[in-house]
Formats: C-alpha cells, structure tokens, sequence
C-alpha cells in the first residue's frame, strides 16, 4: 500500500478537527471486489476531492460511506462513530448528505416534492428561500415534473434537495458531468458559497480544472486504492504526476 | 328490443356494487405491487378473513358493524403486516415468481384453516339497522346498504388516491417505489414504509370484506372467486397507476352489470374476454407502465 502523507493546507478554515476518517475500506459488487483498502480522511470545513480515471472506485468509495454498499470492510469513522457496518439511513441521521452521480431526480414528484423529500434530520439546514437564492431557476419550476427538468436544473435540484436537511457533510458525486459551462460556473460558486458556510465537503470529479476551484486537498484513486494525495496549493508541482493519473 | 328501465338500473347497480369491490381490491393489489413488486395472490383470503373478522367481532366480542369498519381492517392489516415482516420481506429483490408461489400458498393455507373450521357454507352478517331498508328513487328501487357500499367504497378509493398522489406521505412511497436505495439514503426507514404499505393494501382488501359481509354472508372460499375476477380487472387496468385501477375496477363492474342486461349469457366471461383483448393490444394494461 502506498503511504500518503501530505501537508495541511493554508489557506484554508480547514483548521478543523478531523470528520471523516476512511481506513483500509473494500467493497464488493456481488463476487467483484472493487475497492481495495481506501485510506482517507475530511477535516471539517474543506473540501476534498477525489480525482481518479472512470472505474476507479470513486463512486463505489462515496457509496461506501453512505452505507448503500451490501458488502464493505475496514473502517469508517465519521465524527467519532464507527459506521461501517450502519444501515444507510441511520448513515443519513448521523449528518451525512449524497447527491449521487446519476442525480437520482424522482420522475413520479414534482420539483416540489422532489426537493421536499430528504427529512430534516438535525436544525440548521438552509431554507427555501435560501436554496431559491442559489438557484433561482428551481422557483420557477415548483410544479414541474422532476424529470422534465433540464440536465443542468436536475443537478441544482439534486443538490439543493440536501440542503435543507441539516446534514453538515456533503458528498457531491461529479456535480458539473455533462453540464454547460455557465452552469459549471454556478455548481462552483455555490460549492464555494457553502464551504465559506462552514459545509464539509467531499467531492468527486473528473474534471480537474474544476476541481482546482473549489478543492482544499485531493486524493487519487486507482484501481480500489488511494495511490496519492494533496493539497490544492501543491497542484502546480503535481500537475504532471496528475496527466499521468488521469490520462489526460 | 324494448328497454326495461327498472331492470337496466338494477342490474347496473349490481355492476356498481361489484365495481366498488373491484376497485377496493385492485387498488390494494396497485399499491402493494408498486412498492413491493408483489402479485399479491393473498389478497382474496385477506379479504375473507376482513369478513370474518367482522363476524367475530360481532357474534365473539358484541362489537357492531361500525366499528369493525375499523377494527376488522386494522387487525387483519397487522396480520398482514406480520405475514410482510416473517415472510414476504425474505422474497425481496427476487423474480416475481417466488412472490407469487409464496403469497399463492399464504392463499391456500389461510383459506385451508378457515374451510377446516366453517365449512364451505357462508355464515349470516346481518345489514346494520341504519342502513336497513330502501329508497324508491323514482326510476328504481335502492336498496339502502347498496347505496352504502358503492359511496362509502368510492370515498375510500378517492382518499387512497389523495394519501398517495397528494400528501408528503404518499411523496416518500412514490419515491421509494422509483428507487428505494436513494430514498433510504436520505434518511427514510424504507423497509418500515414497505411493511406500512403492504399494510394499508391488506386492509383495503379487509375493508372490502367487511363491506361485504352483509351483501354475500360470511364464506372461507369468497375472496378465492372473487380474486380471479379482480386480477383479469388488474391485467387490464395495469398496475402501474393508482386511478387507473380505481377507475377500471368501477368501469368493469358497470361493463358486467350492462352484459348481465342485454346479453346474460356472456355475463361471466366479458371481464376475461376484455383482458385477453388487452392483453393482445396493450400487453401494459390501459394505464399500465411496460413492465
Ligand atoms: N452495480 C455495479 N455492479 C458491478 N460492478 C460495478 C457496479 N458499479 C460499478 N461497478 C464497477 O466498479 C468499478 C468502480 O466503479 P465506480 O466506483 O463507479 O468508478 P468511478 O466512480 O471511479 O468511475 C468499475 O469497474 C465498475 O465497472
Ligand atoms: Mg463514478
């Protein structure tokens, strides 16, 4: 296994104490093994992205900690409980949020409904109008279908969804996929918006550059493992190790 | 031909009040189906032992017919939900084949105990005294209770509907039905929300039975008739929505009661020949989703 160590980054609020802590994590679809012993950590108040080739295991890692994998190892700490072995909706109660990759907007709601769903799990969750400040176009939609939404409004609507819950750590599987720029730009601003919120964030993207926006620290899947890791004020010297990784 | 009206609405009010238990009944098999992909093939022996629960709760505990509107779905709904927690919950995620082999055999045991102990025989449920007697609505003669039943059915199917397609409740199931990992990720107890739901289905089917008590007396084997009827009105209204199976267990009920007026002889068999109909054109139902 490769050791990570990495500086603490600093330009960030990220002074915080550690949330989220992942140790030698495997997963398992059926008979395929597909994570390997992921070692991670979040702090509380950064944003950390998990960068790594399609079929790496980010989304595998993201479920995971979510508790929506049948067969998973190792430990995962999330402040102070063990819940590795949780059932996912006692995963949700503890504060954690999951906007997943396929957005997973709800065709027999309406937008309403759809971004009324997840229950409060704890106070202080954004309200309504709050989640209308970062994304007027939901307003207007209320009484749409929630599929009949653009591919763009279905990501606002997905995330904005989780805001209201309370949950204080979010995991963003690749939020700007298949988007158009300026609604890439928005995704950004409103990840930067929370962040300065005091949000937890742990991403997963592809696109890097993106990433570099909004990213505290990275880690780098490969083939089910962390083969690397961080800060965003070490990108520069990475940046080839990076095109490597990633193939780009 | 010439047009006997007296006999024309007699025998849509027969369609009317076989409509009301159809739509009950398929409704119950809808909801059950949608969320936890069951054919519910229990389904008439729950509704026979709605019946008996009202009998029981009448000549046992001296306990009326208004009340068992209440209790006697209530009770044979926790029983349900005692048969989901044991048994049907095992079977989840696996081909519809186990389902229906399993909720088949809960059908045969269940109505196995009962013939072993009441015969075949129905057993008398008497019309409560409000609702004896009838109206002479000008046209026709309404037996007071039929009225009843096809109002009271209507309202509970309309209430269903709302709780369902209108309420934050209803949101969760719709949600759970699409994609019960997510919304177990937000947080929702979903496998209590099946148990709940499986529930609610099993005491409309008990619901029905209680109505029906008075109409056609108290028999282990009427849900087994019965249940075969309701799923040829299910093929063909589809499982996939809620107002479709209210709406096309009524519209069947009333299609019976006109093929018992002007063609008797096919009175039996217009549901059956409606599916295999359906079932060439749209294979669906009419309000089905594609399977
Ligand atoms: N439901 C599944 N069943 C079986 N294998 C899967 C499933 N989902 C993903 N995989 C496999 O697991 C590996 C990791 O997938 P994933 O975590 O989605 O990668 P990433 O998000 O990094 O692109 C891939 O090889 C993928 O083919
Ligand atoms: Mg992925």
């Amino acid at each position: 296994m490769v050791e990570v160590t990495m500086a603490d980054p600093v330009n960030t609020a990220a002074s915080g104490k550690t949330v989220l802590t992942v140790e030698n994590l495997q997963a398992w679809y059926g008979e395929s093994h597909i994570l390997h012993g992921i070692d991670f950590n979040v702090k509380a108040g950064e944003v950390v992205t998990l960068l790594g080739r399609n079929g790496a295991g980010k989304t595998t890692t993201l479920k995971s900690v979510m508790g929506i994998i049948g067969k998973r190892t190792g430990s995962i700490n999330f402040e102070g409980q063990e819940i590795s072995k949780a059932q996912s909706d006692k995963i949700a109660k503890l504060g954690i949020a999951f906007c997943p990759e396929e957005r997973g907007i709800f065709a027999s709601l309406d937008v309403r409904e759809n971004l009324m769903l997840p229950p409060t799990i704890r106070p202080g969750g954004l309200s309504l109008d709050a989640i209308f400040e970062l994304f007027p176009n939901l307003k207007e939609r209320l009484n749409s279908q929630g599929t009949k939404l653009s591919g763009g409004e279905q990501q606002m609507l997905a995330i904005g969804r989780i805001l209201r819950t309370g949950a204080r750590f979010l995991m963003l599987d690749e939020p700007t996929e298949g988007l158009a720029p300026v609604i890439i730009q928005q995704i950004g601003h409103t990840i930067a918006r929370l962040k300065s919120e005091g949000f937890t964030i742990l991403l997963v993207e592809q696109n890097f550059r993106f990433a570099a926006t909004v990213a505290d620290r990275y880690y780098i899947v490969e083939h089910g493992k962390i083969i690397d890791g961080f800060a965003n004020a070490e990108l520069p010297q990475n940046m080839e190790k990076l095109h490597t990784y990633l193939g780009v | 031909m010439s047009i006997n009206l007296q006999a024309l609405f007699a025998q849509l009010l027969v369609g009317l009040i076989n409509g009301s238990f159809y739509a009950l009944l398929s409704l119950g098999l809808a909801v059950i189906f949608g969320m936890l992909n069951i054919i519910n093939f229990a389904h008439g022996a729950l509704y026979m032992m709605g019946a008996f629960a009202a009998y029981f709760l009448l000549n046992v505990l001296n306990i009326g017919y208004w009340p068992a509107l209440i209790v006697a779905p209530l009770a044979v709904g926790i029983f349900g939900m005692i048969l989901e927690r044991t048994m049907l919950k095992w079977i989840s995620g696996l081909d519809h084949l186990y389902g229906l082999l399993l909720t088949f055999g809960m059908a045969l045991i269940i109505q196995g105990v009962f013939q072993n102990y009441f015969g075949s025989s129905g057993l008398p449920y008497a019309i409560p005294d409000l609702l004896k007697g009838g109206m002479n609505l000008g046209f026709m003669f309404l037996p007071i209770y039929r009225g009843w039943v096809v109002i009271f059915s209507l309202i509970v199917c309309i209430l269903t509907w709302y709780l369902i397609e209108r309420t934050r409740l209803g949101a969760n199931l719709r949600a759970a039905t699409e994609n019960p990992t997510l919304v177990r990720a937000f947080g929702i107890n979903v496998p209590r929300m099946i148990t709940l739901t499986y529930g609610l289905g099993v005491g409309l089917a008990a619901l029905a039975g209680v109505l029906s008590a008075p109409i056609n007396q108290v028999r282990p084997l009427m849900g087994a008739d019965l249940i075969i009827v309701v799923f040829a009105v299910v093929v063909i209204g589809g499982m996939g929505s809620i107002m479709g199976s209210i709406i096309t267990g009524f519209a069947l009920g009333i299609v019976e009661g006109l093929t018992k007026y002007f063609y008797p002889e096919a009175s039996n068999t217009v549901v059956f020949v409606l599916m295999v109909l359906v079932l060439l054109i749209k294979p669906s139902g009419l309000t089905g989703r594609a399977a």
